[in-house]
Order: structure tokens, then sequence, then C-alpha cells
């Protein structure tokens, strides 16, 4: 059995009490340390430049040509914080029950109430950094509501959000690049942790550019490497994200807790083309004031407009009259596969739903409308060529974010010991499902507010201690390993291209590993995954050279890493024989809802690397909750 | 449809670069322009040859990776768009289009359409932020904004960091860029107390990477994916020279 380190106290102390508990570092010696952090988006950014502000020699990595480019960018919507702003009853309290209810029941509950507490610190954290959040006309704070809540709390910045958070990281990481406290490392991708008597002491790291392999050693490594929602390749993550330094930690001996877990976002654009490389979130803020219907008849091809009012079928009003549109993200996203499923689909795959503003800009106004969306329904018409003014946006849902990742403790540390994972790439807040605006906030809070806490107090053991040298045998070890990988797949003289290779381990995913999951489809996804990751092995073509710049060359390791997290992910959805949140197991349902089995299921899955051709082994996390009886969740 | 492209291919920095001509036979309306570069590096792969390398990640227009001269213009044809958010039903069949990389005394070509833009982030580290360290910020709403006020803001702050408007100047500039920034942050009273100082700092930076300088020909606000306007240059301008008048930095 795991041990998650949590404080003791109650529910609402545990954090302040533990902060007070942590040990101190006098400035002189902070001096003396050096931490690694791997990424630079909001997380990675906020901790980079919060462990430097601290007074620690901090080195920074990204496979960006600069760290403003991570993905956090892109995030649209919103970010949450019980601030209570719109004094509609909304408290740290009912943040927290809204985030462990919107889990299911399977995060962890001190994690998540820390996440509720330190949300207020953020916006004021960000508001002062000179992130122009929307404002209402007295110059206060403005909100909005977002799904799964029936309180206005999510803090937005048009819907560029992500954007403007980053972008004040950016500028505090900036602040202390020019103070000489951080070390940047752009166009540099981590190829491996060094582990070493016990923990972590650095990474190896190959530069994107000239394709030098470098060593860098440290006190303590921080991963902030965000999520590998990338791997169904169809997504809405960047090209680039990746599970590379999650996936090699791991087998370095991090646990990978709940990999089965990840989020359907049900809001995309939907493909249009087969030469797709991507697919593109819509803001889930839209379901606010856009309506979600589908013909009530199937195979109706007619133009939205002709279909008149009593031949629609408003389904998530109807099936979840509480909540409306505005239903947690696994449950409209499993809706429409349902309507789509039965041949109810619209648009010219018959894969999507309509999402319509007509009856919102009657009410308000199409100014109204084009205030609080203005840039989603540009972007919506750039890339499919439609007014979604005049006739309603065509959506599906798509891989979007991961609840799974790295096993942490309370303290954000790994079963590696001075091995930390933050934001995205962790597993702890978000349970089986994510809420949304929850994930700036996690990463926020993690980077800005608990890992400057929580690293100060491991690193106080090794005050004075050097780092263990890069000469050091680990560290040799870990580059040969690098560089023996990276010759064996320069040397496939196969015939076919990384992307066709990630496009069929997507598919294959989608079908046994997505909106809904059997056992069946589970075993079949696990073979066709071993026999595409032999046939990599053999068929996979490469060009170029690895002592330049070459794409292909780092899609090859992203893919091969994907091809074998894909299995742990088949592995982790067929032990757990229970659907709760994000993961749907077909033969555990009542009435089309999840059936989650709290006797046997309520505990984190934490796996552990079996080593080459080994299976790896089950450790559990088990979940207790002081709070609250863990109910059904219940959204009709 | 059928469209040829003239791609500038040079491996690395030390090489002599060249136009080089592919044909695609097969490019949908439907795709992106990217994706219509991923299925030329597609075929490359398949004739065992280096695949052209160009600088992308969200592919949503926003996190400003993109960099593709195309046609001679900075993003392409079309307003308002990054070349990611491109899409070839602004083309036609059996056209002609030249790619090339942002072309800038600043921004050296690494490989093929892909350039070093590092200089950007210097001129941001010079002063492109507000001197607050985690965990000391007041309360958010201690300090009202004018809705108007947030809203010029926002406007600056919506720059991509892409460099298009490096890329499309005639001097090679990154007035549009540092104005931006120095405009949003200008505009909020948290960003304003360091306002002259940052103005200084930023505008010197620029100068030390090579940029040149404006000469008010407005192309970086044609090109620009995100539509800032040169009014920021004008802001940028007049902070620069409130701190000289105040002595400052």
């Amino acid at each position: 059995m795991l041990d998650p380190k949590i404080p003791e106290g109650p529910l609402n102390e545990k954090w302040s009490l533990h902060k007070s508990r942590i040990r101190l570092i006098n400035p002189a010696n902070k001096r003396g340390l050096k931490v690694l952090v791997i990424g630079s988006g909001l997380s990675g950014g906020a901790a980079a430049a919060s462990l430097a502000e601290a007074g620690y020699q901090v080195e920074c990595f990204c496979f960006q040509d600069s760290p403003r480019r991570a993905h956090s960018i892109a995030a649209q919507g919103g970010i949450n914080a019980a601030k209570n702003y719109q004094n509609d009853g909304d408290n740290i309290q009912r943040l927290f029950m809204d985030t462990l209810r919107g889990g299911d029941f399977r995060s962890r509950e001190a994690n998540v109430y820390r996440l509720a507490e330190l949300s207020t610190n953020v916006i004021d954290q960000a508001v002062a950094q000179g992130v122009p959040f929307a404002r209402e006309y007295g110059g206060l704070l403005a909100n909005r509501s977002f799904g799964g809540v029936q309180v206005q709390r999510t803090f937005y910045a048009r819907g560029q959000t992500g954007q403007q958070l980053l972008l004040g990281c950016y500028g505090s990481l900036s602040r202390q690049i020019q103070a000489g406290k951080v070390r940047m490392h752009t166009r540099t991708e981590m190829l491996d942790v060094v582990v070493a008597d016990g923990r972590a002491c650095g990474v190896i790291t190959r530069d994107l550019v000239t394709g030098e392999i470098q060593r860098h050693n440290a006190h303590a490594v921080v991963l902030a490497t965000g999520g590998y929602g990338k791997i169904y390749y169809l997504s809405t993550l960047a090209m680039g994200c990746n599970a590379s330094a999650v996936w090699r930690a791991h087998k370095r001996g991090a646990y990978f807790a709940n990999p089965s877990f990840g989020q359907i976002h049900p809001t995309c654009i939907p493909v249009m083309d087969e030469h797709q490389g991507k697919l593109t979130l819509m803001s889930e803020s839209l379901r606010n004031d856009g309506r979600i219907w589908v013909p009530i008849g199937a195979g109706d091809k007619r133009p939205a407009a002709d279909i008149p009012e009593a031949e629609r079928d408003y389904y998530l009003e109807r099936k979840y009259p509480a909540y409306g549109n505005l239903t947690p993200r696994d449950i409209a996203s499993r809706a429409a596969k349902e309507v789509c499923d039965e041949g109810r689909g619209v648009g010219p795959t018959g894969r999507a739903v309509n999402l319509d503003f007509r009856d919102a800009i009657e009410r308000l106004g199409r100014p109204t409308i084009e205030e609080r969306y203005g840039n989603l329904f540009q972007m919506y018409e750039t890339i499919t060529g439609l007014n979604p003014y005049v006739q309603p946006m065509l959506i599906y849902p798509a891989s979007h974010f991961s609840m799974g990742g790295l096993w942490v403790d309370y303290n954000l540390m790994t079963t590696v010991k001075g091995l930390f994972a933050l934001g995205e790439c962790n597993f702890a807040d978000h349970g089986a499902n994510r809420l949304g605006a929850n994930s700036l906030l996690q990463a926020c809070v993690d980077g800005y507010f608990i890992a400057p806490y929580t690293v100060t107090d491991y690193l106080a053991e090794y005050v004075k201690a050097e780092p263990i040298p890069v000469e050091h045998p680990a560290f040799e070890r870990a580059e040969s390993s690098v560089r023996e990988a990276i010759t064996d797949l320069m040397s496939r003289r196969g015939t076919r291209t990384v992307d066709e290779f990630h496009k069929e381990l997507g598919t294959t995913l989608w079908d046994s590993c997505g909106i809904t999951r059997s056992a069946k489809g589970l075993g079949e996804g696990i073979e066709r995954i071993r026999e595409l990751r032999e046939r990599f092995r053999v068929d996979l073509q490469l060009t170029g050279s690895a002592d330049r710049m070459n794409p292909e060359l780092e899609k090859a390791g992203r893919v091969a890493d994907y091809l074998e997290l894909g299995e742990l992910m088949c592995r982790d959805a067929l032990r757990r024989e229970e659907s709760c949140g994000a993961h749907f197991r077909s033969e555990f349902q009542r009435d089309g809802e999840a059936l989650r089995n709290d006797e046997a299921f309520m505990h984190v899955s934490a796996w552990e690397h079996g080593g080459a051709g080994q299976l790896p082994t089950h450790h559990e996390e088990s979940l207790t909750f002081e709070s609250v009886e863990p109910g059904v969740r219940n959204y009709r | 449809m059928k469209i040829t492209l003239k791609i500038w291919r040079q491996e690395h920095r030390g090489e002599r670069g060249e136009m080089v001509e592919y044909v695609l036979d097969d490019v949908s309306e439907a795709m992106s322009f990217l994706d219509m570069l991923d299925m030329l590096n597609r075929d490359l792969i398949r004739r065992g040859e280096r695949v052209v390398a160009f600088d992308h990640d969200c592919r949503e227009g926003i996190c400003g990776q993109c960099s593709l001269h195309i046609n001679g213009r900075a993003h392409g044809p079309r307003a308002l768009t990054t070349a990611c958010q491109l899409h070839m039903r602004e083309f036609q069949d059996g056209d002609t289009v030249f790619i090339e990389p942002w072309r800038a005394r600043a921004f050296p070509v690494l490989s093929d359409l892909v350039v070093d833009r590092s200089a950007l982030d210097r001129i941001v580290e010079a002063g492109g932020f507000v001197s607050i360290n985690a965990g000391t910020a007041p309360e958010a709403n201690a300090i009202p904004i004018g809705k108007a006020a947030a809203s010029h803001a926002f406007d600056a702050a919506t720059c991509i960091g892409c460099g298009a408007c490096v890329a499309a100047c005639q001097n090679g500039s990154a007035m549009l860029f540092t104005a931006a920034k120095v405009s949003h942050l200008s505009m909020l009273p948290q960003g304003r107390v360091e306002a002259p100082e940052r103005a200084a700092r930023m505008v010197a930076q620029m100068d030390a990477e090579g940029f040149g300088s404006c000469s008010n020909i407005g192309a970086c606000e044609a090109v620009c994916p995100k539509g800032i306007s040169t009014q920021h240059i004008g802001r940028l301008n007049w902070e620069h020279l409130r701190g000289d008048l105040a002595g400052g930095a």
C-alpha cells in the first residue's frame, strides 16, 4: 500500500499545519542548491520562477523555441477560484466538493481541498502580474459559469485565459532569467532521468538543433511536462505534446497512476479531412449559451434551419434537466457519441452534433455573443469555412486532458526520491474526470504555491551537499542508453512513417480505450498495440541524421514511448472493473449511467514498470473521504 | 488540387540555402497549410529524403511557433490568420506557392524554415514583466480597473510573439512586438509603476539584438495575425520619452 504522506489535522488546516512544519533553508545555503525544471508551461514556468525567487539555482528546459509557447497557452475558457465575488454562495468548501464530485471520488481528498484553498491566491498573483482578466463596468473582476457547477467562479480573459496566464508566468520567468537565477534551455528535450543513490540527481537531454546529448546534474528534478492526450494522434493537444519525460521517469522507478483516466472533451471541431493532424477545441464556455441538439430521427440530412423545433432533440437538456448543457465533460462526450451511434449525428461525416446559438442571439443580441465568444467564432469559421452566427457549430468529442499521470504524494514527489511532478503530468487532483477550468488552476497552484514549499523541505536534507557529479556511472549509463535508443531508431529501414504508426495507435486506442471501454475491446487493444510495436521496430522509416535538427527523430522517440504507454492504459482500464468519471466500462452501467464499485475500486491504481518484456506490477493507494460520504454523481 | 511548392532548403546554419521545387497532386481544400506540409514530408520520407523542417506546435493560432513566409507575406494571404490556421481553400488548383523562413538580421536560419527568435525572449527579459514575487500579491479586487482600460491592455497582450511583424518590416524592426508588451503593462496600474524604465530597457535590448528602427510604414500591423495596432508604437514612444524627460533609466 502506497503512503501518500497526508499530514495530520482537520482537512481545512492540513496545508497550513504542514507548511508550518516544513523545514526552512537560509538564503546563503539556498544559493548552493540546484533544481532542474522540465517544462515551461504554467506549472513548470511558475515553479522555475518561484524557486528562483526563493533563491535556488534553477535550470529550466522546454522543447519549444521559447518558454512562452508551452501548451498551457492554448487553454481557452478560464480558471476557477473560490473568491465568491458574485456573492452566489461560493466558497472553498464548494469548489472542493465540486472538484471531488466531478472527479467521481477517485481523487485524493486532501489534495483537492488544498487546490480549492489556494485558488484565491492564484487570482491575486495573476492580477498582480498584469493578467488582463475580464472586468465589470465598475472595474471589478468578472466571472462566468462553467460545466459541472452551479455558481459563477470562473475568471477569464476572453477565450484566451491560458495565454494570458502563461504570459504572466513567462514574465516572471523572464525576470528570473534576466537576474541570472534561471538558466533557460529552449529547443531541448529531456530524454532520461538520472537516478543515483536512490534519488533523482539529473537528466539527459538532446539539443534539438545540434543533436548534442548533454548531462545536467542537480539536487532535485521537477517534471512539469503536461499530458499525454496526443497519444490518440488526433487530439486537442499541440503537436509536440508528449509523454516521453514521464514515461522515461516511469521506467526509472516512478509509478504511473490511473493511466487510463483521460478526458475526452465534448466540444471540438470534428474531423474535416483525412490528412488532418489535430483537432481544435472550442471552449466549453460556449455551452453557457449554446444549446446542443441533433434531429430526433436517424439519418435526417436536412440543414439545421429546416428542422422544426418539434423534430429537434436537445438531448442534454432532456436527460439532465438540472444541469442541461452544462453537464460535466465525460457525460456530455458520452451522450454525443451515443446519439451519433444511433445514426442521428450531423455534418459531412455524421460524427458531429449541433451547438446552436440561435436562441442566445435572439435573447442577448449578436453584439453580446460577439463580445463573449467572438474570437472562438472567428476561429471556427477560419477552420471550417462555416459561419456559426447563422448555422449551428458542428462539434464532436476529442482527446483532451490526462487525469492520470505520475503518482505523487501530498508533497508532489513521485516514488523516486527527489523527483517531483507538477501540473497535468501528475495525477492527484482530478480523479476520474477533471472539472472545466480546473487545469489552469492546478498548474498555477502546483507551480506557484506548493512546489516552492515542498521542494524546499526535500532540499533541506542536502544543504551543503554537492550535487552528484555528471561523471557518476549513473549518468554514464543513462547517456549510453539514450544514445543507443537514438542509434536504434535511426537504423530502422522500413517503409512506414512515424505518423502512420501514430495514427494507427491512435485509432486502436480510440476504439478500445476511448469514450467507452469493454474487457473484450481492451484485450484486443493490447494485442494490437503489441503487434504494432513489433512492426514499429522493423518497419519504421526515418530520414535525416541524429546530429542535426530532425523533427522525424523527435517524433519517433515520442511514438516509441506512446506505444508502451498505450498498452499500460489498456491494462489499467481492463483491471478497473467499474465505471467512474471518464472511465466508462460498458459492462458496468445502470440506466446508461456509470456504475461505480466503491467496495472494490475506491483506490488509485499505481503501476510499477516491470522492465523489458515484463508485465507491470499493480500497487494501490486506498482513498478515504472524511468530509463526505461518496455519493452517486447526479446531474439530472 | 495540384500545388507546386518552392521551398527554402538549408540543412543548418552554416550551409548555403536554395529554393527547391516540389509538386503535390492530391491537395484538398479542407486541408490546413501545415497538413499539406505534413503530406509533403510523408512523400519525402518515402523517397528517402530529409524532411522540410518548419516550426509549429499548437496549430490553433495561439502558441506563435509557426513562422512561414508564404508568397512573400508573413503567415500567407489571409488577414488575421497564422500559417497554422491557413487552409488550402485559400489557394487554387495549379497554384505555385513560395515558402520561405522569416527573413531578418536578428532571426538567423537554423534549418530550412526554422529561425532563431530568441532575441524576442531577450527583449522581454529586459523588462517585459511586473516585478512581483509569487505569494506577495495583494487582494485582486483591491485595485479596480476600468473595463475599457482592461480591454485595451488585453488587445496589446494578445501578441503571440511569432515575429511576423519583424519579418514584414523593411528594417527588420521589432517595434510592434516590443510596443505591445510595453503598452499592455503600462495601461494597467500593476504595470504602470515600472513603465518608463521598462520602455527604456526593452528598446535598448531591441537595438542590441540587431533589430532595425521603425519608419512608420505599418507593414507589421498588416501582417499581425492578432491585429495588434501600431497605436501601441505611439504609446511605446511616449513611455520612452517620458522616461527621458523624467531623467529616468
